[in-house]
């Protein structure tokens, strides 16, 4: 008799796992950023190739799974958080992915290697970016207990906490980027001058990566404003 | 009366059909919110159903009962020829009845309640005239479908939100749980014992009134309070599932509760809902036995029984399989949201029963879950399932009258 019922179709799918699980693939392709510039530094191009490889095809995960995320979410969907909020904070999710690809794709591309000088900061700006990540996707990870509490009290504060972090995180990402700079600036006359050129955009996409993340949790403090 | 018994035959046979019916397909929904959000288990379900549903259809199904017997219809003009309203009622039951089948079939949202109610305001018009629908009565009950779901809404609106204060949004949820849930149960308890003494237990022959009425009541509630007390004692909580959050042990102690609220859902439904098969159906047994249009008669117990039996039959032949789709699809509800829908809706039900008002159990539930979604309490809900919900109904009122009209004009060729 009831082959279909209306009952269940009342409740849509949620958009809160999809977008924790788009958010746990891109902090995934971000954090192997580190792999890369740590063989970047050894100059193991062979391994740097794979790397890059590994992080197009998380890239491309993560795209996927954006439009799956997207494609189910119709307009008729009534949800505790804004439609519009959720699709923004997954298109800066997702270009945290596609800013990791990029960089990688310069670093193969252009065969590039840091000046010895300065390729130990590289590689401790680009675990400071991945800590920002890491902390965006614990914000992002907390959205099921928001919504548990109907984002009211206690996973509310826990949140905002998170969100403190997240700022501090990100200061200290900018702060190593700008020793960087100087670092690379002392020795740069020295350098192929392409090379630093790309050098400098690889150092800024960083940088764009951190303050990404950060807007992913700035997303959310409005989502918790409403 | 010629065909008396003929009669009397066949509205027991349609009014068991659609109690049948309300048991196979209706009840799945009064159940669903429970099974889906894992607080039962199906066999749970099938169990508290039948119990319940068989004990409100009884216990507080006959106020609702009467209006559909008698007030919708005013039979005053039709002195000498009685048979006119049997045939009505006869074809509205089969009526609602078919196009309840076709629309289960189809899926399409589908109420009960307002298939029978269309059905008898059809055939009214058409039978004995304009005139003799009551109106004002009809127009109560119209209101009662818009008011219902969203006294429903704002009730579901507000225990979420006293839910969300006193447990889900403080530093310790799990402790402030154990303490607040048991007045919760205590609420259902008595707002459920109470529209049952208050109006319902006439029909059994057992009268309580005033103060006595209250206490009663009270005692139902604080003996309801401690059976979920010692339910709560019971459970077993992990104790490192997450430092910072306790919301799975909070939700297991909202599973006992709504243990209990399913319980309330089933007795709210039974008392509501076992009147659109029995209504018709009671109205023409007063007419056969006596043989003239009374509307003074009493409801004679056995038509309840045979309500009641009909809604169990069903569910036990059929409900099973439904309850089972219909509840492992609902799987975002959580215990939490599922205890504020169904309390919403439960109380709704039963204070509509009380006042004798025919009104969708579903619709309301529907109602009492867009309340929560409001308090931000639901992850997604689907809009359009909810506006094809409540359009239905402006489309089953003119098709199940002109079902019945129809089927009213083959019963006279038939019979006269």
């Amino acid at each position: 008799m009831a082959s279909k019922n209306y009952l269940s179709g009342l409740f849509g799918a949620s958009p809160v796992a999809p977008l924790q699980s788009h958010m746990t693939v891109v902090d995934e392709c971000v954090t192997k950023l580190i792999d890369l510039f740590e063989n970047m530094a050894k100059g193991d191009t062979d391994a740097v190739q794979v790397v890059y490889h590994e992080i197009a095809a998380l890239e491309q995960k993560a795209d996927d799974k954006k439009h799956t995320l997207r494609e189910h979410l119709p307009t008729g969907l009534f949800m505790p958080i804004e439609r519009q909020d959720l699709l923004d904070s997954l298109r800066v999710q997702d270009l945290l992915a596609n800013r990791a690809r990029d960089i990688a794709g310069i670093v193969v591309g252009r065969k590039l290697q840091f000046p010895e000088q300065a390729s130990e900061r590289a590689i401790e700006l680009v675990k400071a970016t991945v800590a920002t990540c890491h902390q965006a996707l614990k914000v992002v990870n907390e959205l099921d207990e928001l919504i548990e509490t109907g984002f009211r009290g206690h996973a509310v504060r826990v949140v905002e906490e998170m969100l403190v972090e997240l700022d501090q995180l990100e200061s200290e990402t900018d702060r190593i980027q700008v020793e960087l700079r100087s670092d690379l600036f002392s020795v740069e006359k020295d350098l192929y001058a392409v090379d630093v050129m790309f050098m400098y955009r690889v150092i800024e996409s960083i940088a764009e990566i951190a303050d990404d993340a950060e807007r992913v949790g700035r997303r959310f403090q409005q989502m918790l404003a409403k | 009366m010629d065909y008396g018994t003929t009669y009397l035959v066949l509205a027991v046979i349609f009014g068991l059909f659609m109690a049948w019916g309300i048991g196979a397909n209706d009840v799945a929904n009064a159940m669903a919110t429970s099974v889906g959000s894992k607080a039962i288990t199906i066999k749970q379900a099938i169990m508290i159903a039948a119990v319940f549903e068989f004990a409100g259809a009884i216990l507080a199904g006959g106020q609702v009962t009467s209006t559909i017997r008698k007030g919708i219809v005013d039979v005053s003009d039709l002195g000498a020829t009685p048979e006119v309203l049997v045939m009505g009622m006869l074809a509205a039951l089969l009526a609602a009845g078919t196009w309840l089948l076709v629309a289960s079939h189809k899926g399409w949202p589908v109420s009960t309640t307002h298939s029978i109610v269309g059905s008898i305001v059809g055939f009214a018009i058409v039978g004995i005239g304009m005139d003799a629908v009551q109106w004002g009565k009809v127009g109560t009950i119209v209101m009662s479908w818009v008011t219902s779901p969203l006294l429903a809404a704002v009730l579901a609106f507000l225990i979420f939100r006293s839910v969300q204060k006193l447990i889900l949004e403080t530093n310790q949820p799990l402790e402030n749980a154990k303490k607040y849930v048991p007045f919760y149960i205590f609420f259902v308890g008595f707002i459920i014992a109470m529209v049952t003494i208050v109006k319902g237990l006439k029909h059994v022959g057992l009268e309580i009134k005033g103060m006595d009425a209250i206490l009663v009541a009270t005692a139902v509630g604080a003996a309801v309070m401690f059976l979920g007390k010692f339910l709560i004692q019971r459970l077993k909580f992990e104790e490192s599932d997450n430092k910072d959050f306790h919301y799975h042990n909070v939700e297991k102690i909202f599973s006992v509760l709504m243990l209990l609220t399913a319980c309330a859902m089933a007795f709210a439904h039974g008392s509501n809902d076992v009147a659109n098969a029995i209504g018709p159906l009671a109205a023409v047994a007063s007419i056969v036995e006596s043989g003239e249009l009374s509307q003074k008669s009493a409801l004679p117990i056995w038509i309840l029984f045979v309500g009641g039996v009909g809604i169990v039959l069903g569910l036990a032949m059929y409900g099973r399989k439904v309850i089972e789709t219909v509840g492992t699809k609902i799987t975002e509800l959580t215990p939490s949201r599922g205890f504020c829908c169904e309390v919403s809706a439960a109380t709704t039900v039963v204070l509509a029963s009380g006042i004798g008002l025919p009104i969708s159990t579903t619709h309301t539930l529907v109602g009492a879950v867009l309340g929560v979604g409001m308090a931000r309490g639901i992850s997604a809900l689907n809009l359009d399932v909810v506006r094809g919900i409540f359009m239905s109904w402006v489309i089953t009122l003119p098709i199940g009258g002109v079902l019945a009209i129809i089927f009213f004009y083959i019963l006279q060729a038939v019979f006269v």
